[in-house]
């Protein structure tokens, strides 16, 4: 379980990282909001994965689930929410200012140039 | 106490006064100036009977003492003579600077700063710890700086601030440093607790590195040769300003801080040498270099200049009569600089130049201000009856009697000789070329200064007069104690007086005032010194090249690393992030640990596989934009389920609630963008993206599963054990939100509405117009908007439960606010925005203040009743028929949580759902359909 839980975690955030590195304004939000939950998956997988126990007193035969990582992360969550609607909104607004969602702000490079060089 | 008050009055009653009776005019501004630094000079010299009996206060308030730093004071003989002269010639300024100032010039400005920069320089001498001092240094620094450029239209008054910034403030990192080292050797840092351990700070290897430092500190703030350049550039500050700071007192600063330390540095052999040669060859240059402006405070620049590097001189040698000479020069270079750079202030202000090739013949115009700068002049050049004469002499007698340190103790003697012809050579010049030399057409016709405007001056020439004839009488109690302050009471036995019979010091000066009068007359009628022009090759210049050549410097990296992609600083930066997390792991290989792995459950596989359907899912199709959405948002759901698996209740409902509304921002926020990205990143550009991430990827798996697969060791059992006792609540999640880490809470409920007031921003001018639903649609909207108005009751109810059970079970502030905003959010979906308004009512920003606000009030309450902040209370009241009901004062804390989220996702979302794009020309969007 706990290699499935490293390996999931990893190809998530392989995942985001790719979207973050792309060049439209709509993957990067999206990789972001999806690196958030692999982070967040990341931090509370530090208190260790335990089924079947509960962080509420009083503790049942198998002990409790440990949790300050979940209080953290569950701020963590929102805040993810909160961030993800701000770099929408700014999105949205760098179209409109811009009249382009390439997420330099400009559109064309010219042609033949290789895309991630300057 | 009495320190602090003297230390803090000037400014803290002074500027403030002033600033506030500018309004009323300038004396009124004055008067309220003046008032708290009289206040504080009749307070100091309460405390003086005592001082001059040899005794000292320290007083001690711990202040950070984590770091060694406390509120720490002395006052001694040394900080009696600094305090005085500081309280005193201040006092001078602000009557002079009343008069100086045109009626356009901001006087309260000026008076609020010199009482900043009063306080900053008191706090210097009278401290006792040296992380204390270190903050009034860099405080002087940035006052001299804001002082320096006061008259903001002016070019090099900007330029002279910064320059005297850039020098006397790094010159304070290195002081920083150094005091920071012997700081570290002795384990405080309280000077008496360095001086007690002189010894072993003497001998740690690491001391020369601090004694360099704390030079390099003086040499800076006291304008030694080569750091003297800023000094003159100075000069572009209002004359009282130059009078005050950069003669009398700041320059100072130095000179005190080696004093201060000379019972740590004294004697030592580094120190002796290189405190001497600066100070020597400082004073010869400047001395020189003064014969040749002709600009009246250039030349008392450069002539500070050599004052400053003769004290330095006294300083660094290891005699105690040296260090009587050195602060003795203090009082006397303080009381006739700052007289002649008023006398100087006086004749810019009249004659509307200060240029000596322009001025000349003033003896008839103004007599008064002539007598002022001829008594004044006289002291500076060391002429007997003036008081310059006497700290002169000691000097001349210092220079004779230096022995064991090779070359200098030959060249001392004419060296010293020398410098002081010169200063007899400007001195002439000073006089000669303003009041007697032929007139000049000058800019308007000269006349008479404002009476009070000469009394600061005469008050200083008296002084000078009255310490040049009758030493004993006068100055000689208070700078007795001031050396032995700094000497620790090793004085020989010893008579300041003005005649003490032929010898070869009294020579010395015969032949530095007949030799200086000799230059100025060959300077004068030989070379025609008005036709001098300076020479390019300057400090000043050499700066210059410096400053402008690091701007480029840094303007080419930056250009270089900020070529506006993007793309490309995300790359550096995952990039930095994988060399960073791949040295530890190069470092100790990757092992598992100790811990019995979970065999895995079919269930698991299932979510797994949602999960990474989800996420690689997006990837694949990321240019297919509502399908990445909603394939992204699997693997939200799919996090909370395993969240609910691994026993996380409280995560597994927010994660649920939060991917809903995610969900929605990221369709609200499509409709505003192209539904699709063409193909754009060529393949190479695409594999370089592919291996940053794998390899991100990887290091992140790695990372968990080297923890995963380790025993923990955990502090929660604190939480574990205090939930019920101490925050009355079965739930330790939501205790650790509202009651252990609440104000962690309180500064994130804060953040997310910020966020949500800046996505609200972001849509200025985007607002309004759009069509809340697609008119095809309205068939589904009846159904949906009746099934919503039914669904709203319940979801409200449950929000209430779940709010209400949060303190015991799974619940609480958060999930409540996400599910009350989902329910309205799902009216908005049915009926339109407006409708949706019309039933909230209060605007969403309101909310979040109001949330805010309650939770902040909540944690205020336990202030009130003297605990601190946040400290909850818990109470289990009976109530009739409810019977016992807990309650604690964290409930009104989640209650602030529960506002502040409800209006943040409320907030976002209207913001988003509100906004219209208009359809721009650069692209359109089916042309991207690949």
């Amino acid at each position: 379980m706990e290699v499935m839980m490293a390996a999931g975690i990893g190809i998530m955030a392989a995942g985001a990282v790719y979207l973050v590195l792309r060049e439209r304004s709509f993957s990067v939000v999206l990789g972001l909001s999806l690196l958030s939950t692999a982070a967040n998956l990341f931090i509370f997988s530090m208190g260790r994965l335990r089924p079947g126990v509960s962080p509420i007193v009083p503790a049942g035969a198998d002990g409790y689930a440990d949790p300050l990582p979940q209080a953290l992360v569950l701020t963590a969550i929102v805040i993810g929410f909160g961030m993800t609607g701000f770099i929408m909104a700014l999105a949205v607004r760098l179209r409109h200012e811009t009249g382009t969602d390439h997420i330099d702000g400009v559109e064309a490079r010219p042609e033949g140039m290789p895309e991630h060089d300057s | 106490m009495t320190l602090l008050i003297i230390i803090l009055l000037p400014f803290f009653a002074g500027a403030v006064g002033t600033l506030i009776a500018q309004r009323r005019g300038f004396s009124a501004a004055a008067w309220a100036a003046a008032a708290p630094v009289a206040v504080s000079l009749a307070l100091l010299a309460g405390e003086m009977p005592e001082i001059l009996t040899g005794e000292q206060i320290i007083v001690s308030r711990p202040w950070l003492p984590q770091l060694g730093l406390n509120l720490s004071f002395r006052l001694d003989g040394l900080t009696l003579l600094f305090g005085l002269l500081i309280l005193g010639i201040g006092l001078l300024v602000i009557l002079y600077a009343r008069y100086y100032l045109s009626p356009e010039d901001r006087i309260g400005r000026l008076y609020a700063l010199l009482m900043l920069f009063m306080t900053a320089m008191l706090g210097i001498v009278f401290s006792e710890n040296a992380l204390l001092l270190v903050m009034f240094w860099e405080l002087t620094s940035l006052s001299s700086f804001l002082l320096i450029g006061f008259w903001t239209h002016s070019p090099l008054a900007r330029q002279g601030a910064r320059m005297a910034f850039a020098v006397t403030g790094g010159g304070g990192l290195a002081l920083l440093g150094g005091l920071l080292l012997v700081g570290n050797i002795a384990g405080s840092f309280e000077f008496s607790d360095w001086f007690a351990a002189r010894e072993a700070i003497r001998d740690h290897p690491h001391f020369n590195v601090a004694l360099g430092l704390i030079l390099l500190g003086a040499f800076t703030k006291s304008a030694q040769f080569p750091f003297h350049f800023w000094l003159p550039a100075a000069m572009a500050a209002p004359t009282p300003v130059s009078a005050y700071l950069h003669s009398a007192t700041m320059v100072k600063a130095g000179v005190f801080l080696l004093a201060r330390l000379y019972p740590l540095l004294g004697g030592n052999l580094v120190f002796e040498y290189v405190t001497t040669t600066v100070g020597l060859t400082t004073m010869v240059f400047g001395a020189y270099v003064a014969m040749f402006r002709h600009d009246l405070k250039g030349l008392l620049a450069y002539s500070t200049i050599s004052h400053l590097g003769l004290i330095m001189f006294l300083l660094g040698l290891d005699t105690p009569m040296s260090s009587l000479a050195a602060v003795f020069h203090v009082g006397n270079h303080a009381t006739f600089k700052a007289s002649l750079f008023m006398a100087a202030g006086i004749i810019d202000h009249e004659c509307g130049t200060r240029d000596m090739r322009r001025l000349g013949g003033l003896w008839r115009q103004m007599p008064q201000t002539a007598v002022l700068a001829i008594v004044a002049a006289s002291a500076m050049a060391g002429v007997p009856l003036f008081n310059g004469f006497l700290s002169k002499e000691m000097f001349f007698a210092e220079a004779l009697d230096l022995h064991g340190i090779p070359l200098l103790e030959n060249i001392a003697p004419a060296a010293v000789t020398l410098g002081s012809m010169f200063s007899v050579a400007y001195s002439v010049r000073f006089i000669h070329d303003v009041f007697f030399d032929e007139p000049h057409e000058l800019p308007h016709r000269p006349h008479k200064p404002p009476r009070y405007m000469k009394i600061p001056a005469e008050v200083l020439a008296v002084v000078c007069i009255a310490v040049g004839v009758l030493p004993g009488h006068t100055v000689a109690p208070l700078v007795d104690v001031a050396a032995r302050a700094v000497v620790e009471d090793t004085l020989p036995f010893y008579r300041i007086t003005l005649w003490h019979g032929f010898s070869l010091p009294l020579v010395m000066s015969v032949v530095a005032l007949a030799g200086g009068s000799v230059i100025y007359w060959l300077l004068r009628n030989r070379y025609d010194v008005h036709l001098h022009v300076p020479v390019r090759y300057t400090g000043r210049l050499l700066f210059q090249h410096a400053y402008d050549g690091v701007i480029a410097a840094a303007g080419r990296l930056t250009n270089r690393l900020q070529n506006g992609s993007l793309q490309r600083y995300l790359a550096f930066a995952a990039a930095a992030f994988i060399g960073l997390g791949l040295w530890p792991f190069m470092q100790h290989g990757v092992h598992a640990g100790d811990r019995t792995p979970m065999p895995a459950a079919p269930f698991g596989f299932a979510v797994w596989g949602l999960a990474m359907l989800g996420a690689l899912g997006a990837v694949w199709n990321h240019r297919d934009r509502i399908v990445a959405a909603i394939l992204a948002g699997m693997t939200g759901l799919a996090a909370s389920i395993a969240f609910a698996y691994f026993s996380a209740p409280d995560l597994s409902l927010t994660q649920l609630a939060i991917e809903v509304v995610t969900t929605l921002v990221l369709l609200m926020g499509l409709t505003l963008l192209p539904q699709s990205s063409r193909a754009e990143s060529t393949s190479g550009g695409k594999a370089r993206d592919a291996v940053i991430a794998i390899m991100v990827g990887a290091g992140v798996a790695l990372l968990s599963w080297t923890v995963l697969s380790r025993s923990q060791e955990t502090i929660s059992w604190y939480f574990w054990e205090n939930s019920v006792p101490g925050g009355g609540g079965h739930n330790v999640v939501n205790v650790l939100l509202v009651d252990f880490r609440g104000f962690d809470t309180f500064g994130e409920i804060t953040v997310l509405g910020i966020a949500a007031l800046c996505t609200w921003m972001l849509m200025e001018g985007l607002r309004g117009g759009r069509p809340s639903i697609t008119p095809a649609l309205s068939g589904n909207r009846l159904i949906f908007a009746a099934a919503a108005r039914v669904l709203l009751a319940f979801a409200l109810v449950v929000a209430l439960h779940l709010f209400l059970r949060g303190h015991d079970l799974p619940g609480g502030g958060f999930v409540a606010g996400l599910i009350a905003a989902l329910a309205i959010m799902m009216q908005y979906m049915g009926s339109g925005l407006r409708a949706m308004l019309a039933r909230i009512r209060i605007d969403f920003w309101r909310w979040i203040g109001g949330g805010v606000l309650v939770a902040g009030l909540t944690g205020l309450a336990s202030v009130l009743a003297g605990l601190p902040f946040l400290t909850s209370a818990t109470r289990h009241p009976l109530v009739p028929l409810l019977g016992e009901v807990p309650l604690a004062s964290a409930m009104a804390f989640d209650l602030g949580v529960f506002m502040a989220v409800l209006g943040t996702t409320l907030l976002t979302l209207t913001a988003l759902g509100e906004a219209r794009g208009k359809p721009t020309s650069a692209e359109e969007d089916g042309r991207w359909k690949s």
